[in-house]
């Protein structure tokens, strides 16, 4: 694939996240706003409106409706792209494993907001981690580039393996931050993401099907989740090749995880999202101070990829995990229980120290992160670790 | 009621598909194929038809729940118990006094 023409604009994540639905052209979407993510509908309404993209957009009551009929489009046959945040993710919990059992490739966009109670519309993981074991692709996008990419990409993802793929990214900061990113022409984008032809779809001509069938007798849901669970495991060389293919497209480069001063790092801050670069800059200033830090950006996120970051943090002496959502009651957050998981399975012992930051939006500044290299040279020199850390908090 | 042609699909060992066997997301690559499944078995009661009682109205045919109520060109020939759950509704809706419900129980002591 040769490398296509791109155009530099500035824009919102949303704005790109919209602009790249326009591109991919989907037959159905089907939303309901909510904040963050209302602008990316509300931009893509106006694209139909307009003309400019030749959609059935389904404006439904309520998020349950939303992932309803996002099932029933892509079943019967449509490529399918919906998005939603917070309590919306929320409110579509038993669709999202309709969706996966059903093995529908439907595309929707998650703008990662803290979930009630108390209310607040800020960014945190809370929302997507409660849809981390929903048989999902997850992605994480950093900034607007890669919540556009991903975007893209996941269409792909999603219908090569039959699979619903949520790519997201972070409330405000990303949704409504104005950023630089390249944007692709129509034509590329659409010959990347091909035609849909769905192996069985409930409106093919003279080949019918029935979808959504009963398997309470025997052990027929014991198979049929074990097929989901290798899809999603085999998932994850088919998103490496997608990643490949899309870097020949736009130069830009593909990776489940990513590595800043890893080479040579003695400590590390595995991280999601938008704060993966707060934590590069203070890990640029710390090397430049002489201090062997670095930073391992997760952009897979499901299918965990394992093997990958053991292998990356198996020469550290400590390593951090940072996350912005909770676990309640477990021993750490859900990105800190992975990653012990990850290290257990791959037998690298390496001393982790688990924190939480950043909950609805609260501030991720660069001295805390700081604080956390700060930390990990305790760890290194033996410390015992004080167990879950809530960062910035009193 | 039609015999039942043979599915095409063949589930005949469905017991000991493994997770490859199955068709994606478990669809159903065949429809129409509820008739196979016989659901009969979950009747306590069930409904028995008076022929001479009958005025061919149709009026349990369009209610029945369940499709089992076999007609031939416009006249009701009988019940499909393969698929009748005995829930009572083509008694309910009957102007005729031409069906009524009988426990299995009784029918089994008869036999």
């Amino acid at each position: 694939m040769a490398k296509a023409e791109q155009k530099t604009t500035a824009a919102t994540g949303n704005a790109f996240v919209a602009e790249a639905y326009r591109q991919v052209a989907p037959d159905v979407v089907c939303a309901y706003p909510i904040t963050p993510q209302t602008t990316i509908v509300e931009e893509f309404a106006k694209f139909v409106a307009k003309g400019k993209v030749h959609t059935e957009f389904v404006a439904v009551e309520s998020e349950h409706s939303s992932m309803s009929a996002s099932i029933g489009a892509s079943a019967a046959g449509a490529r399918t792209m919906t998005a939603t945040s917070s309590q919306g993710l929320a409110y579509m919990w038993e669709e999202l494993h309709i969706a996966s059992g059903l093995r529908l490739p439907i595309i929707m966009t998650n703008t990662n907001r803290a979930i009630s109670a108390p209310i607040n519309i800020h960014c945190d993981h809370s929302d997507v981690m409660g849809a981390r074991d929903t048989g999902w692709v997850i992605l994480f996008a950093e900034n607007a580039q890669e919540a556009y990419d991903h975007t893209i990409m996941s269409v792909r993802i999603a219908e090569e393996n039959s699979l619903p793929v949520m790519p997201t990214l972070d409330g405000f900061i990303t949704t409504h931050s104005i950023a630089r990113a390249e944007v692709l022409d129509d034509e590329s984008v659409a010959n990347f993401v091909g035609e849909f032809t769905p192996e069985h779809a409930m409106l093919a001509e003279g080949k019918p099907v029935t979808v959504g069938g009963f398997a309470s007798l025997g052990n027929a849901y014991l198979e049929v989740k074990k097929a989901e669970r290798e899809a999603i495991d085999a998932s994850a060389d088919s998103i490496l090749a997608i990643g490949k293919e899309f870097e020949e497209l736009t130069g830009r480069p593909y990776a489940h995880i990513e590595g800043y001063g890893m080479e040579d790092a003695e400590t590390a801050i595995i991280i999601l999202g938008s704060s993966a670069g707060n934590a590069r800059a203070v890990a640029r200033e710390m090397r430049a101070e002489g201090k062997k830090v670095g930073v391992i950006k997760i952009r897979t996120y499901r299918p965990f990829p394992s093997k990958e970051i053991a292998e990356m943090v198996k020469g550290c002496k400590a390593i951090a995990v940072l996350d912005r959502a909770e676990s309640f009651g477990a021993p750490a957050g859900p990105l800190a229980l992975d990653t012990m998981s990850a290290l257990y399975e791959n037998n690298v012992m390496v001393p982790l120290r688990p924190y939480i930051y950043g909950l609805g939006g609260a501030d991720v500044r660069l001295d805390l992160i700081r604080s956390v290299y700060d930390d990990l040279d305790k760890a290194a020199a033996g410390e015992p670790s004080p167990g879950l850390v809530y960062l910035g908090a009193h | 009621m039609a015999t039942p042609q043979q599915p095409t699909w063949d589930i005949e060992n469905f017991d000991d598909w493994s997770s490859a066997d199955f068709p994606l997301g478990m669809t159903g690559v065949e429809t129409g194929n509820g008739q196979y499944y016989r659901t009969g078995g979950w009747r306590s009661i069930r409904p028995v038809w008076d022929k001479e009682a009958c005025k061919d109205c149709m009026l349990c045919w369009i209610n029945c729940p369940d499709s089992a109520i076999d007609v031939e060109d416009g006249k009701m020939t009988g019940i499909n118990l393969d698929h009748c759950k005995g829930c009572g509704v083509c008694v309910k809706e009957c102007r005729f006094d031409a069906l009524k419900m009988v426990s299995e129980h009784d029918i089994a002591k008869e036999a």
